[in-house]
C-alpha cells in the first residue's frame, strides 16, 4: 500500500467546507440560502442529492451530486463470466430488470454470433414490454404521490403487483429476475402452460386501471396546474443533452429504438409511437401512459403468433448448460455442464467488440462490450439512459419554485442504481 | 442513411493522417483517431449535411493495458444521427504518461458529466472543460478505480483506519 493511499481519510462535514466547495457566500441581509435536497428524501426515489441556491423560494442555482449509489458494476462485470453479469444488469434499473438482461444479451450475442430461435425472440419481446409496463407503472405512480394524488399511486401498485407475480411463475423471483442467457433463457424447462392466459387476464385488468388513473387525473385541476408548463424540455435541448426516451418523445421527436432500429423481431410488431408537443412535465405523463397501452398491444399480438419450436438454441453450441436429465444420465452432459460453470473454461467470445442499443423504458440502454478471447468482458460498459437524462436538470430548475422541483424530478423517472451503476 | 463504408471513407478522406484504423466489424462503423483531431472531426462529424451526427449517445474509456491498443488509454464516443438513423463509434487513443484530451462539451452539453466519469474512473483529464470534479467517486478518493491495475476489492479507507487494540480501548 503507497503512502498516498494511507493518508486517505473520510470527509469531515462541516458548513463551511460546504460554502466553499459550491462557491455561495452567505449574508444575512438577503433571503438566499443553501438547501441539500436529499440524498434521502422521500420525493427522490433512492439517493439523489441536489444541492440548491435559493432566493426565497426560487431555484438560483442547482447542482445535482451523484454517487450514493454507486457500486462498480462496471469493474465488477470485468470480473465476471459472461453469463454471471447478467445478474448485475438486474440491479442497475430495479424497476424494469428484463430490460436490462435483455439488452445486455443482445449484445453478448452479437459478440458471439448467435443467433436465438424466434420463438425466445418473442418471448423476449413480451417480457421486454411487461417489464416496461411495470418501470411506467412505477413511475406514474409515485409522480401522482409526489403531487399530491395518493390514489393512483394505490391503484398502479397493485397492477405492479400482478407483474411481479407473473414473472415469479416464470423465473422464481420476483425483482432480480436475472432470467436470460447467451442463447436463450436460464431454465431448461418450457413456459408454463398457465402463463399466457394469466398474462391475458392480466391486461384486461391493467387497461381498466389504466382508463381509471387517467380520469382520476386528466381533469385534475390541482395536476393539471403542477405540470402544464414546467420544466419543458426543447428539442434542441434534448439533443444537445442526450436525452431519449419518453422524455425525448414528449419533447417533440418521435424516436424509437424499437421502430428506428428494430431488434430481436420488433419490425413484426405493430404499434404507435405517442409523441407529446410541448415537451412540459404533462406531455411526459401522457406520453409514458400511453405507451403502456402500445405495450399491451404488443404482448397481446405476442401471444396471438407466439411461435412454436425450441425456446433456447441448442447445446451442442456449447453456449449454454445442457438439459438437466443430461446431465444426470451421461457423463457427456456432465463433463459439457462442468465445461460451461467452471470458471476457467465456460464459453469464449471471439475478440472484438460490440455496442447494442435497446429501448429500455427510460430511453436507450447501451451496451458497449469488449472480449479479449476470455471468457467474460474484457471491458463493460454501460449507457444508462437516466445518466444523460438527469444532466438537464439544472437547466430546467433554474428560476422555477422549489416546489417544481419534484414534479420536474419524478418526470424525468430517474433510478438511482441505473445512474451511479 | 449512409453506409458504414460510406461514412468511414468520408472520415479517412478529411482525416487521412490522423486516422489510425477503421473497421466494419459486426455492422458497426468504428474509426480510431490520433486525441489531437478528436474535436475537429466530431464537429466535422456533426455537421457534414450527409453524415449529421447530432446525438452523441455515449462517451466512455477504455482501458487497454493487458490488451494492447495504440495506447494505453481510449476514449470512446458513440455517435447517432436522428436524420440518417446511423451510427458511428470513434475512439481516441490517449497515453499514459501525458492522460489528457480535449473536452466535447463545447458541441454536446451531454458530455459535461461523461467526461467527468472517465475522469474520474481512468484519471484522464479533459482540457476546457467547465467543471473537471469528481463524479461518481468521493472528492477525496484515491485512485482511479476503472484502471486494470486497480485492484477489484479497492484500496478504500479500510487501511487507513486508526487501529485501536484492546488494552488502549479499556
Amino acid at each position: 500500500m503507497s503512502e498516498q493511499n494511507k493518508t486517505a481519510t473520510r470527509t469531515e462535514f462541516s458548513p463551511e467546507d460546504f460554502e466553499r466547495v459550491y462557491d455561495f457566500t452567505y449574508d444575512p441581509h438577503e433571503e438566499r440560502m443553501l438547501l441539500n435536497f436529499g440524498p434521502s428524501h422521500p420525493a427522490t426515489h433512492g439517493t439523489l442529492r441536489l444541492v440548491m441556491e435559493l432566493d426565497g423560494e426560487r431555484i438560483v442555482r442547482c447542482v445535482p451530486e451523484l454517487g450514493y449509489l454507486h457500486h462498480g458494476f462496471e469493474k465488477l462485470g470485468e470480473y465476471r463470466t459472461y453469463n454471471q453479469v447478467v445478474t448485475i444488469t438486474d440491479r442497475m434499473n430495479y424497476l424494469s430488470p428484463m430490460n436490462n438482461n435483455f439488452g445486455y444479451i443482445l449484445a453478448v450475442e452479437k459478440l458471439f454470433g448467435i443467433e436465438v430461435t424466434k420463438r425466445a425472440r418473442y418471448f423476449r419481446v413480451l417480457l421486454a414490454e411487461l417489464s416496461r409496463i411495470m418501470d411506467h407503472l412505477v413511475s406514474l405512480g409515485t409522480w401522482a404521490i409526489d403531487l399530491g394524488a395518493y390514489t393512483p399511486f394505490l391503484y398502479l401498485f397493485r397492477e405492479r403487483e400482478n407483474i411481479y407475480n407473473l414473472f415469479e411463475l416464470l423465473a422464481g423471483t420476483r425483482l432480480t429476475i436475472s432470467y436470460t442467457r447467451i442463447g436463450g433463457f436460464a431454465r431448461d424447462r418450457d413456459i408454463p402452460p398457465e402463463f399466457f392466459p394469466q398474462v391475458l387476464k392480466f391486461l384486461d385488468g391493467l387497461l381498466k386501471t389504466v382508463d381509471e388513473v387517467e380520469r382520476l387525473l386528466l381533469r385534475n385541476k390541482i395536476w393539471l396546474n403542477r405540470t402544464k408548463g414546467v420544466g419543458i424540455i426543447t428539442k434542441e435541448d434534448a439533443i444537445s443533452y442526450g436525452i431519449t426516451g419518453p422524455c425525448l418523445r414528449a419533447s417533440g421527436i418521435a424516436f424509437d429504438l424499437r421502430v428506428a432500429q428494430p431488434y430481436s423481431d420488433y419490425d413484426e410488431f405493430e404499434f404507435d409511437v405517442p409523441v407529446g408537443e410541448n415537451g412540459d412535465v404533462f406531455d411526459r405523463y401522457i406520453v409514458r401512459l400511453e405507451e403502456i397501452r402500445q405495450s399491451v398491444r404488443i404482448i397481446r399480438q405476442a401471444i396471438d403468433r407466439f411461435p412454436e419450436g425450441e425456446l433456447n438454441v441448442d447445446p451442442d453450441t456449447k453456449v449454454m448448460l445442457p438439459p438437466k436429465d443430461e446431465v444426470y444420465g451421461s457423463i457427456e452432459g456432465l463433463i459439457h455442464h462442468f465445461e460451461m460453470i467452471m470458471l476457467n473454461r465456460g464459453a469464449r467470445a471471439p475478440k472484438g467488440e460490440a455496442y447494442v442499443a435497446t429501448e429500455s423504458p427510460n430511453g436507450e440502454l447501451g451496451f458497449y462490450v469488449i472480449s479479449n478471447g476470455g471468457n467474460g468482458p474484457y471491458r463493460f460498459r454501460v449507457r444508462p439512459p437516466s445518466f444523460y437524462n438527469y444532466q438537464i436538470l439544472p437547466r430546467l430548475l433554474e428560476g422555477q419554485m422549489l416546489s417544481d422541483t419534484v414534479a420536474v424530478l419524478s418526470s424525468l423517472n430517474i433510478i438511482a442504481g441505473e445512474l451511479d451503476r | 442513411m449512409a453506409t458504414n463504408e460510406e461514412i468511414l471513407k468520408k472520415i479517412r478522406e478529411k482525416f487521412g493522417d490522423a486516422v489510425l484504423e477503421t473497421s466494419d466489424a459486426l455492422g458497426e462503423a468504428a474509426v480510431s483517431v490520433r486525441r489531437d483531431v478528436i474535436v475537429d472531426l466530431l464537429k466535422f462529424l456533426r455537421e457534414d449535411p450527409d453524415l449529421a451526427f447530432d446525438f452523441l449517445m455515449d462517451l466512455c474509456g477504455v482501458d487497454y493495458l493487458e490488451m494492447g491498443g495504440f495506447e494505453r488509454f481510449a476514449v470512446v464516443y458513440h455517435l447517432y444521427s436522428l436524420k440518417h438513423n446511423h451510427r458511428v463509434r470513434v475512439k481516441a487513443f490517449v497515453p499514459e504518461n501525458d492522460p489528457r484530451i480535449d473536452s466535447v462539451t463545447e458541441l454536446w452539453a451531454a458530455a459535461n458529466w461523461a467526461e467527468r466519469e472517465v475522469y474520474d474512473m481512468y484519471g484522464i483529464e479533459f482540457n476546457n472543460h467547465p467543471d473537471m470534479r469528481r463524479i461518481l467517486c468521493p472528492d477525496d478518493f484515491v485512485g482511479n478505480p476503472l484502471r486494470k491495475d486497480f485492484p477489484l476489492q479497492g484500496i478504500g479507507y479500510r487501511e487507513s483506519f486508526e487501529k485501536i487494540d484492546r488494552e488502549s480501548a479499556q
